[in-house]
């Protein structure tokens, strides 16, 4: 009897894990012992992290895609069609076409959203460059830009940590290659008591930001905006005017996750090391989805699809789990239109960024192009 | 009745005991409480200090072992 191995999600971690597990499980999908499908909601597979540069004209959008097919391996079933319900008690997931998959393995990977809806006015009001089109709409408001208030305001929760930070830092210097830096004021504003989560990252920007004249106001999390009066005003009664507002709006998971009574907001309760989810033997969960309280980044997303992988193969022929998950995140930091730098880390060591220079933000550029062969599972 | 959710943040360091507080907070309804689980020490100071600026309120805070025990209540 074949055993089947469903996926949910064609993003960096469900690609991920469908190339891995072709790779690791050969033998049996020759054999006709298991089948993998991907379950799937966009024909084009999008590389995330390169909508940063989109803002600042460096890097084209077509760079950003593939087409979802080609960057899976051809043994894995894809289909394009949204799962709208999840049944982990019944081991199905119904689909918007009407269909049913039976599994016998599961893996969750619908990944996270953004919710500007959640909060008044930012909508309205407030640009960002997590999505494609967001980030064209504020390429083209930073292009016709000629000085002013800039506030970069970070709310919670929201993925890739350091994205917020990189963006102000380059920013800055998009500003000084334009010459608007003597009529321009850069705000960043971040939802606790320093300006970043990680303290050594908090640290070492804080003297960034002086050296640079960045501004910042920390225990903002943003309550309402008026984009009429360009005023974003916090749940800790501070008022803050602007010209340009660039937001990295609070993000929740998948409708889908909700939909199926998964975990509140859309993040799956899941076990840090095994990444089972809660209460479950046969359901894993992976990257933005789970409920486990680290970084929302591609490089965790990544991380922890390398554990699933050798956990899922070594379940399918061994009937056993392989290993543990330590909680490793990797992440590239951009300090500048030239420079960057990078932290790693996992739940027993803390990160410690080091020293930027140009070789790592040319480590970061090329990883860009990288990301192809990484996703297939070639790197 | 009150609900009470715990989040475990034992051990890690990002996004940090106060910032996953305040994204759980925006998942549970007025009245409830949430207990912060926490090895970082800064947590039984940033916590409350956020928590009074805001106008909810800090329940408990206790330290067992290494491991500190915060308890918040939604006021808004």
């Amino acid at each position: 009897m074949t055993k089947k191995i469903v996926i949910v999600g064609g993003g960096l971690a469900g690609t991920i894990i469908a190339n891995g597990l072709c790779r690791q499980l050969g033998s049996e999908l020759r054999a006709n012992e298991i089948s993998i499908a991907v379950i799937g909601n966009t024909e084009q597979h999008m590389y995330q992290p390169g909508l940063l540069y989109i803002p600042f004209g460096k890097m084209r959008e077509k760079d950003l895609f593939r087409d979802q097919r080609s960057v899976l391996d051809r043994r894995v079933a894809f289909h394009l069609d949204p799962a709208t319900k999840i049944d982990v008690s019944n081991n199905s997931v119904a689909t918007e076409s009407g269909k049913t998959f039976d599994y016998d393995y599961l893996v969750i990977a619908t990944g996270s959203r953004l919710r500007p809806d959640t909060v008044p006015g930012m909508s309205e009001g407030a640009h960002w460059f997590y999505d494609l089109d967001g980030a064209r709409k504020l390429r083209e408001a930073l292009e016709n830009f000629d000085g002013g208030k800039i506030i970069v305001n970070v709310n919670a929760p929201h993925k890739c940590p350091v994205a917020p930070l990189e963006v102000t830092f380059m920013l800055r210097d998009y500003i000084q290659e334009r010459g608007l830096a003597d009529k321009t004021e850069i705000t960043y504003t971040y939802p606790i008591g320093r300006l970043h989560s990680l303290e050594p990252v908090a640290h070492w920007s804080d003297a960034e930001f002086t050296k640079s004249g960045i501004k910042s106001e920390v225990f903002f999390n943003t309550k309402s905006i008026d984009a009429e009066k360009k005023i974003i005003s916090s749940e800790e009664e501070s008022d803050l005017a602007y010209d340009l507002l660039i937001t990295i709006p609070p993000h929740q998971g998948a409708q889908v996750i909700t939909d199926s009574d998964l975990g509140a907001g859309g993040w799956v309760p899941t076990n840090r090391e095994s990444l089972l989810r809660e209460g479950t033997n046969n359901v894993f969960v992976c990257g933005d989805t789970t409920n486990i309280p680290i970084s929302k980044a591609g490089s965790t997303a990544h991380f922890e699809a390398d554990t699933i992988i050798d956990n899922l193969s070594s379940l399918v022929s061994e009937g056993r789990m392989a290993r543990k998950y330590d909680g490793k995140v990797f992440c590239f930091i951009e300090t500048g239109s030239h420079n960057g730098t990078y932290i790693a880390f996992n739940y027993t060591n803390p990160p410690n960024p080091g020293p930027p220079s140009q070789m790592v933000h040319w480590f970061k550029l090329a990883y860009n192009r990288l990301y192809w062969l990484s996703v297939r599972g070639l790197l | 009745m009150v609900a009470k959710t715990t989040i475990d943040m034992r051990g890690a360091f990002c996004p940090g005991p106060l910032m996953e507080l305040i994204a759980n907070l925006k998942l549970v309804e007025i009245g409830d409480e949430i207990e912060v689980l926490s090895t970082d020490k800064g947590s039984a100071m940033d916590i409350p200090e956020w928590v009074k600026k805001v106008k909810h309120e800090t329940v408990s805070i206790e330290q067992i072992g290494d491991i500190w025990h915060i308890v918040v209540k939604k006021m808004k």
